[in-house]
């Protein structure tokens, strides 16, 4: 009898921790560093940027391909699907000085590039 | 082709890990076939619909739609696995018994079943737009190594089908009693996982910014990117770089579950002539 209470309520329990996260969400703290990136026929273009330490880090990504690409860093664990001829945001956390790795996951062997943090 | 079956592989092989354990969840269930094959085309057709609105999708809540979409659906899978313990917690005994074919433990069996094809149409749906994409712009691509792709695609998702199938028959290799406790207990670390997960991409989409430190790096034990990683990521929500909302999201998710199976898992007494075992 009472598990077909169960749902709704776990549907609103979940519910309210939604609302609750998007509310401290919308306070935003640190400015980031942004940077323009391009992709197009299998390359990153620039091939390797930069960003300061300790700060997070938004990379536009421009994907100039007609076919879609996944912007993938494991040491940034980053995975974001970008569709043909589109743009996509991706917010990177701060990170320490170090050198990252990203490829499109569709084109691992030739399609890198690198975020190097000083 | 080694590239296209190891992409392949790679998406599919999370999905067919959850698979493999639904199966064994409901392996006593009647019509749980349907039931998780209709997941599974469901899964396959949103999988379609979302790579073919990537870009929509994308654009959505400046430019975070894969990332809140992602958590959405992640949290909808943790709320119809910690459902499912709970309903188990309460009604697992009528499911072993003969009182299971009678015609309320059908409907209400099938609610279950019901929340149990919702998490395998979630776990297809988010690895399958990727594979989606990544096929369709290679067959686009008009490039004569389409079809030596598309095979490579089919040995992926071949061994993905053997990941479930290992999975479902390494389950039901334990003995009956000892298989509901060992699933309810991988299920309640699947949910906590996926939550886990969910806050992760919610972080990402600076939608939740409070404790986002990272606790701890064990990419040099175990990095979450081997294939040991990825399935302990998958089973237990195992991350090298846990921020501490992860954590507190994944405790959370073990800790409502343990007390709502307390709370409405207990004494199924009142049920009518359910005959002592």
């Amino acid at each position: 009898m009472s598990f077909s209470r169960t749902l709704p309520r776990l549907t609103v329990f979940a519910a309210m921790a939604l609302v609750s996260i998007a509310a401290a969400g919308a306070a935003r703290a640190q400015s980031a560093t942004e940077i323009q990136l391009s992709y197009k026929d299998k390359k990153f273009d620039p091939a390797e940027i930069s960003a300061p330490a300790n700060t997070p880090i938004v990379i536009k990504l421009k994907n100039l391909d007609s076919k879609a690409m996944e912007f993938e860093s494991k040491t940034l664990k980053v995975e974001k699907v970008v569709a043909g001829s589109s743009d996509a945001t991706i917010n990177v956390r701060a990170q320490k000085a170090g050198r990252y790795e990203f490829f499109d996951e569709y084109n691992e062997k030739v399609a890198r590039g690198a975020l190097v943090v000083k | 082709m080694i590239a296209a079956l190891i992409i392949v592989f790679r998406e599919v092989f999370e999905a067919g890990l959850i698979i493999g354990i639904v199966l064994a969840v409901t392996r006593t269930v009647k019509h749980r076939n349907q039931w998780i094959a209709g997941g599974v085309l469901a899964g396959v057709l949103a999988a379609c619909v979302v790579a073919a609105f990537a870009g929509v999708l994308s654009n959505l809540f400046a430019g975070m739609g894969q990332e809140v979409f992602n958590a959405a659906i992640l949290s909808l899978a943790v709320v119809m696995l910690t459902w499912h313990n709970v309903w188990m917690a309460r009604h697992g005994k009528e499911l072993a018994g003969e009182l299971w074919a009678a015609g309320k433990a059908v409907v209400e069996g099938s609610k279950s079943l019901l929340a149990l094809a919702i998490v395998v149409g979630v776990a297809v749906l988010r690895e399958g737009s990727e594979v989606v994409l990544f096929l369709y712009g290679v067959l686009a691509g008009g490039s004569d190594s389409g079809l030596s792709v598309a095979l490579g695609g089919l040995a992926g998702l071949i061994l993905g089908a053997l990941v479930c199938m290992l999975t479902y028959f390494g389950l039901v290799k334990i003995p009956t009693r000892a298989l509901f406790t060992t699933t309810t207990v991988l299920i309640a670390l699947l949910a906590a996982g996926m939550a886990a997960q969910a806050a992760a991409f919610l972080e990402k989409a600076n939608w939740l910014t409070a404790l986002d430190n990272v606790v701890w790096d064990s990419g040099w034990l175990l990095s979450d990117s081997s294939l040991l990683g990825k399935a302990l990521h998958t089973l237990i929500g195992y991350t090298d770089q846990p921020t501490a909302m992860q954590l507190v999201v994944y405790l959370a998710i073990l800790a409502v579950t343990f007390v709502l199976m307390r709370l409405y898992g207990a004494p199924a007494k009142t049920v009518t002539s359910a005959p002592a075992e």
